[in-house]
């Protein structure tokens, strides 16, 4: 059974044909060519699928494709704008915060949205924060330094 | 697999009433995408309640708070009244997961997945939540520790489902508190925990008391010889003595990778000690 879903993905409108068990993960990667979004574990662990959902911080793999429906839906590929990447993004760079990058979108969407609710965290915060998007690579440190570094960054713009 | 999504009640319960194979219901979907994927549940029928009318809000209600079986633990943490009236049930809900999983997860899936470690019950049973069970016939209400019924298995009936969760008014000078143990400091299923709910009179004495108990048991357990061991003290040390073995009394845990009988047993017992000092401290008293 094919289920038609109407939604916006980064402020734009799109409309995609599913089926029922499909996440909203394989729909992006999928159906609407976003790869961004990774899956690493597919069972909400990592969060390397991170996306906004209305504005919440989820786990794409945990939504259905269906649920998008209506939704306004953020991804990392939505966070740099033309040619000019976000402070997070440059922040990553700058700090070398990435080493294969496979969690890095999810890290990038969760911590945007941190700094939405909270634009001054403590490193406790950015930590408890990103409990949820596991990196195999840097040990974390870099991460954290990345994000005060764009924190503090907006905070002044 | 069939999707749905109704608008009202009715409409859902006729539609997990008709379907004659397994059914799921979706709310925040934390646990039910999980077992999909694994190929744990292949149901016929999913039936997301999250359009369905007060599901998403939170209603204040004869001095306590209805919380509707969508409500997210994100959502839930942000309502300052809630937190204020019921601290305990929050932050033991807001333990649950990642930041991610608390955008979808919610308290009634936490409760009817039915798992005996789950990191709200407890805090729900203290509390004397009652959950709204909407179905095929009448709404009825129901005590939370009546819902689960052994791992992973609920009291609720064919075509029948919770749509709200009430948390009751409290007299003044009362608090709460829930803690678990995990190996780590976050994102781990409770090996033992303990939850605390008490009412003070104007001298500090305690007046009521519930106290119950998770991962140490197949179900989340209201331990009632705990809460009668505090109930006429000011929580001087040897009722907090009798309390922790009380709770150690009541535990008939498993022995895992996680934990062992010993320890679970030994740690539920200090967990409830602990939770009932700060909830004795929120109540207003002078520990």
């Amino acid at each position: 059974m094919s289920i038609s879903v109407s939604t916006t993905v980064n402020g734009d409108a799109v409309d995609f044909i599913c089926n029922p068990e499909e996440s909203l993960l394989d729909a992006l990667r999928g159906r609407l060519g976003l790869t961004g979004s990774k899956e690493g574990c597919g069972t909400g662990d990592c969060g390397a699928c991170s996306v906004t959902l209305n504005g919440r911080l989820v786990c794409s793999c945990l939504v259905l494709a269906v649920e998008a429906e209506g939704a306004e839906i953020g991804t990392v590929e939505g966070l740099a704008s033309a040619d000019r990447l976000h402070p997070l993004q440059q922040a990553f760079l700058d700090h070398a915060a990435l080493q294969c990058g496979v969690c890095t979108p999810g890290i990038l969407v969760a911590a945007k949205a941190l700094l939405e609710k909270n634009p001054d965290p403590s490193d406790e915060d950015v930590r408890y924060w990103l409990a949820g998007n596991l990196c195999r690579c840097t040990g974390y440190d870099k991460i954290v330094r990345a994000v005060q570094s764009a924190a503090a960054q907006m905070r002044s713009a | 697999m069939r999707y749905e999504k109704p608008q009202t009640v009715a409409e859902a319960a006729r539609l997990l009433t008709a379907e004659k194979g397994l059914t799921r219901i979706l709310a925040g979907g934390t646990d039910v995408l999980v077992q999909l994927k694994a190929g744990m549940v292949e149901p016929e029928l999913v039936v997301d309640i999250k359009a369905l009318p007060g599901l998403r809000s939170i209603v204040s209600e004869a001095g306590g708070f209805r919380i509707g079986a969508a409500v997210s633990g994100a959502q839930l943490g942000e309502d300052a009244e809630v937190r204020a009236l019921w601290p305990g049930v929050v932050e033991a809900t807001n333990l649950i997961g990642s930041t991610q999983v608390q955008g979808r997860a919610t308290m009634a899936g936490n409760l009817c997945n039915a798992s005996p470690a789950a990191d709200s019950v407890p805090a729900l049973v203290a509390a004397g939540a009652v959950a709204r069970i909407a179905g095929p016939g009448a709404a009825r209400d129901v005590p939370v520790e009546a819902i689960p019924v052994g791992p992973g298995k609920t009291a609720l009936k064919r075509g029948e489902f919770i749509t709200s969760i009430f948390l009751p008014a409290r007299p003044a000078r009362s608090g709460d508190a829930y803690l678990r143990f995990i190996p780590r400091t976050e994102m781990d299923i409770a090996v033992a925990s303990a939850a605390v709910s008490l009412t003070l009179d104007e001298g500090g004495t305690i007046t009521a008391a519930r106290v119950a108990l998770g991962a140490v048991a197949p179900t989340v357990r209201l331990v009632e010889a705990a809460a009668a061991a505090i109930v006429g003290t000011k929580l001087e040390d040897a009722a907090v003595a009798k309390l922790a073995a009380a709770c150690s009394a009541a535990c008939s845990p498993i022995d895992d990778k996680r934990g062992t009988i010993e320890f679970r047993t030994e740690v539920a017992g200090v967990l409830a000690k602990r939770a009932a000092r700060i909830a004795y401290t929120r109540a207003g008293g002078q520990a």
